[in-house]
């Protein structure tokens, strides 16, 4: 009897199995950050284009923001450069960058020729904050709250989905 | 032509001479150990961009910055311990091609000896009801 009714047990659960792993496929490559539920990692950067400007993770605690990084070598950041660009039009927070390993120059020519949508963006030429913040693959954004806690991360291109059903309802309450 | 040859061989000097800077960052150590150790611990860390990858061979930019700062940390005394929690606190546990046995890495540790117990035990009982078979089919004969 068990040794009629294997085959067909063996079946079900390697079925179930390729049916988890088509599920997730999707996600797969995206790693859930340690970061979530912590104080931001400390930082002293250069703004873009006003570099005798420095910005510290400590002047920005107050108000809730959204960090996109960012780099004019990433196609996907202009992929969802409209998106953000519609997040930041619409006020609800503020949109600030991390501008990764890139060059400056690079840099200001990308943001002249598909629009500026941050209140600024930091120079993290040297990609050592990025490594502070966990980013491994740009476009990331990192939710931060009034107490600079990061709440909620995005890996890869920003949704108009995600805006509305992961940002949005964190930023409300 | 002599002179084409020289120009051609001048510039293939000069590409592989490029070729060989870009691809190892120079990082001297003081002693062999503390260099079989970087080597050790880099082949034991994932690079974060190309996921199947460890940091010791991968030549995505980021896995240049993070043996920067793994070396860094050596040469600042850290041991392994104190470099890996650095980069778990970044990374998470994802980054260690060999995670610490804990709450959450319990199944993916415990698993292969779990199927392997699975598997005497189906041994058992085949090995078992066959010579019940075979003892039978004697004693018939």
């Amino acid at each position: 009897m068990i040794g009629r009714l294997l085959p067909v047990v063996l079946f079900l659960g390697l079925g179930l199995l390729l049916a988890v792993g088509l599920k997730i496929a999707d996600h797969k490559t995206e790693i859930p950050s340690p970061l979530i539920g912590k104080k931001m990692p400390e930082f002293t950067l250069p703004v873009l284009g006003q570099e005798e400007l420095m910005v510290s993770s400590q002047d920005l605690v107050g108000t809730p923001f959204l960090l996109n990084v960012w780099a004019s070598w990433c196609p996907t950041c202009r992929y969802e450069h409209p998106v953000i660009t519609d997040l930041a039009k619409t006020g609800a927070i503020r949109v600030i960058g991390l501008n990764y390993r890139d060059e400056a120059p690079d840099a200001q020519r990308w943001l002249q020729r598909f629009g500026n949508p941050y209140e600024f963006s930091l120079a993290d030429l040297s990609g050592r904050t990025g490594i502070d913040f966990g980013v491994y693959a740009a476009p990331e954004s990192f939710l931060v709250d009034a107490e600079g806690t990061v709440i909620f991360k995005q890996i890869g291109a920003m949704t108009p989905e995600v805006i509305e059903q992961e940002i949005l309802p964190r930023i409300r309450q | 032509m002599n002179k084409f040859c020289k120009g051609l061989a001048a510039i293939f000097l000069a590409l592989s001479a490029a070729a060989a800077h870009a691809q190892q960052e120079p990082l001297v150590f003081d002693t062999t150990e503390q260099e079989a150790r970087f080597a050790q611990l880099t082949t034991e860390l994932r690079c974060l961009v190309c996921q199947n990858q460890n940091l010791a061979d991968s030549d995505a930019p980021l896995a240049h910055s993070l043996r920067e700062e793994i070396y860094e940390m050596m040469m600042a005394g850290q041991d392994n311990e104190q470099i890996k929690t650095f980069l778990v606190d970044r990374y998470g546990d994802f980054v260690l091609y060999r995670p610490e046995v804990k709450g959450n890495t319990l199944l993916l540790w415990l698993f292969p000896g779990i199927l392997l117990g699975l598997g005497a035990i189906a041994l058992f009982f085949t090995v078992r009801s066959r010579n019940r078979k075979l003892a039978a089919q004697r004693q018939e004969g």
